[in-house]
């Protein structure tokens, strides 16, 4: 089934890490195998926010596996620097999960490339103002993990996970970050049937996918249109006719966020719009999470696309 | 019952919910047999509970829910004839089931509001999500704002009246009953309709499949001056009238008494 969610403030920074733990957790039924976030915080000119993971929660913990992570982690590091760029910080959240800040004005291909040339490395995003966070759990355990409830940003999205096609891991996990494409992520409620047709293509045009999940294709299909020169509307709504099947996705950038739904309106989406904020999920119930009176919110109907900007 | 995931330990009770077990929790304020109770800190099962002890067990008549919160399942399998308000939005699934009640919500509702509603009125004052009044038997559904995808698929009575707008695939595999859509229909409408009729005030974005212009006919004018005189709706737009063409599925195949069975 699968929840989404999404706000953006009119108003500057907020909490959205809190907001965003409080209106996934609500959703927490729609899927409790995993959560993850994409939050937009206010980042710096010079530097750049780089999260990646070495290993599952879940995975087993063998008589080695503290030194292989630890051997990793110092593989990583150091093609970090090969690529030429400058580690400011480096912060490790979990054993397996880490958050490095560098200076870096190279090609993010070649620093997403050289850091997944690591065994067991994943880059979760690169961005000057994003950052995916993804874990097994509900929204509360993976925020409270990584210290969402304190992330001030000014929009950001979240998705709870029921794995259904692919595996409960993180590589599975909500939301996507657009390979090699700063500061865009997707979370997707839905099913593409004209997933391989896309992957195939998109691997033509020297993209990666880390997992089997149909979702991704979206993230990367949006960030290539824009790298052409369309908008983020104009990519989303050549999204309607190009991808095939039932969904409501949203994208974000850096500076933007949009939903779209497909042409049969199969997946839900509840809107409410303020001067304040906008905010959007699967489910009413994940607004009132952060607006607690009495609102007036509506279905976007089939084949909408609409987006919000800073 | 323990689930365990990596590390972590996941609590269900025995039936996968994270709900525990609930008591009704006789949080109302009763004044003879009316009542009135908030449910902003109430699960929904407590919700559930607290309206069928009012209605079953201690004869009240009309029931006030403050503070809904857009929950979901509120309301369901209520079988008895009462007056019940929401002050406020309600989530999936609402008023499913309903034999008999008189309800008016004072918000909007989310996806399958009144699916399977037996009899009795609902009056939604804000907006639907899709799948409203699906699977529909008899009663009246009023939504005055506007509505989501596949209003009243798989409808088989009752009548359904949307003042604004109504998305794609309106009426999709409708049985009987009616449908009375005051703005505009998305793509789609009547597909798959097996009987019954579709009232559009608005423009028709695209027919379904075996969705067609019917002749329209005085009893048509007298139920929709009717309702709407009933719901204090005003005057009624100028509708178009959409049947089934009878074209898609073999009738001719059934005998009479196979189409009673089927219909």
């Amino acid at each position: 089934m699968c929840g989404i969610a999404g706000i953006i403030y009119r108003t500057g920074a907020q909490n959205v890490g809190k907001d965003m733990i409080a209106m996934l957790q609500s959703m927490k039924h729609r899927g409790p195998d995993s959560t993850g976030y994409a939050l937009y915080g206010p980042g710096a000119k010079d530097t750049i926010v780089l999260r990646y993971k070495l290993a599952d929660a879940n995975d087993p913990r063998d008589y080695e596996f503290a030194d292989r992570l630890a051997k990793h982690r110092k593989q990583v590091e150091e093609r970090i620097a090969q690529a030429g760029a400058q580690i400011v910080k480096v912060e490790a959240e979990t054993d397996y999960a880490f958050r490095v800040t560098v200076r870096y004005a190279g090609d993010l291909k070649t620093l997403a490339d050289l850091i997944e040339d690591v065994p067991m490395a994943e880059v979760l995003s690169i961005g000057h103002t994003l950052e995916i966070i993804k874990d097994l759990g509900d929204a509360e355990t993976v925020g409270g993990q990584y210290g969402l409830d304190g992330f001030m940003g000014t929009h950001g999205i979240g998705h709870v996970r029921m794995a259904t096609e692919s595996d409960v891991d993180i590589s599975g996990a909500h939301p996507y970050w657009a390979y090699p494409f700063a500061d865009v992520a997707v979370v997707h409620n839905g099913q593409l049937t004209n997933y391989f047709y896309w992957r195939r293509r998109l691997e033509r045009n020297g993209h990666r996918f880390q997992s089997e999940c149909d979702s991704e294709i979206i993230a990367v299909y949006i960030a290539e249109k824009m790298s052409e020169g369309a908008t983020l509307e104009e990519a989303m709504r050549a999204s309607l006719e190009e991808l095939d099947g039932v969904f409501t996705y949203i994208c974000v950038t850096g500076d933007a966020l949009g939903v779209c739904k497909d042409e049969l309106a199969a997946k839900p989406l509840v809107l409410f719009e303020s001067d304040d904020v906008v905010a959007m999920a699967s489910e009413e119930i994940a607004i009132r999470a952060v607006i607690d009176h009495e609102i007036n919110t509506y279905d976007p109907y089939e084949s909408e696309v609409l987006v919000w900007t800073l | 019952m323990d689930a365990l995931v990596g590390e972590r330990r996941i609590s269900y009770d025995a039936r996968g919910l994270s709900e525990p077990n609930a008591d009704v929790p006789h949080v109302s304020e009763i004044a003879g047999t009316s009542a009135v109770f908030d449910a902003k800190d109430l699960t929904t099962r407590q919700i559930n509970l607290e309206l069928r002890s009012l209605i079953y067990e201690q004869g009240i008549t009309d029931v006030t829910v403050r503070n809904p919160g857009s929950k979901h399942s509120i309301g369901v399998a209520i079988l008895h004839r009462a007056n019940i308000t929401y002050e406020g939005s309600l989530g999936y699934f609402a008023c499913g089931l309903v034999d008999g009640p008189q309800i008016t919500i004072k918000g909007r509702v989310g996806w399958s509001s009144c699916e399977n509603m037996m009899s009795g009125t609902v009056v939604v004052e804000g907006n639907g999500g899709s799948l409203t009044g699906a699977a529909m038997r008899g009663g009246d559904l009023v939504v005055k704002g506007r509505v989501g995808a596949r209003t009243g698929i798989d409808q088989k009575g009752g009548t359904i009246i949307v003042l604004d707008s109504v998305g794609s695939t309106t009426g999709f595999m409708m049985q009987r009953g009616r449908q009375i859509i005051c703005g505009d229909a998305g793509p789609g409408l009547g597909d798959s309709m097996y009987d019954g009729a579709i009232y559009v005030g608005g423009k028709v974005k695209s027919l379904g499949v075996d969705c067609v212009p019917g002749e329209w006919t005085d009893a048509d004018t007298e139920l929709i001056e009717r309702k709407f005189r009933i719901y204090g709706l005003g005057t009624p737009p100028s509708f178009q009238k959409f049947v089934c063409g009878k074209l898609l599925y073999n009738y001719d195949n059934l005998e009479p008494s196979e189409r009673r069975i089927v219909l």
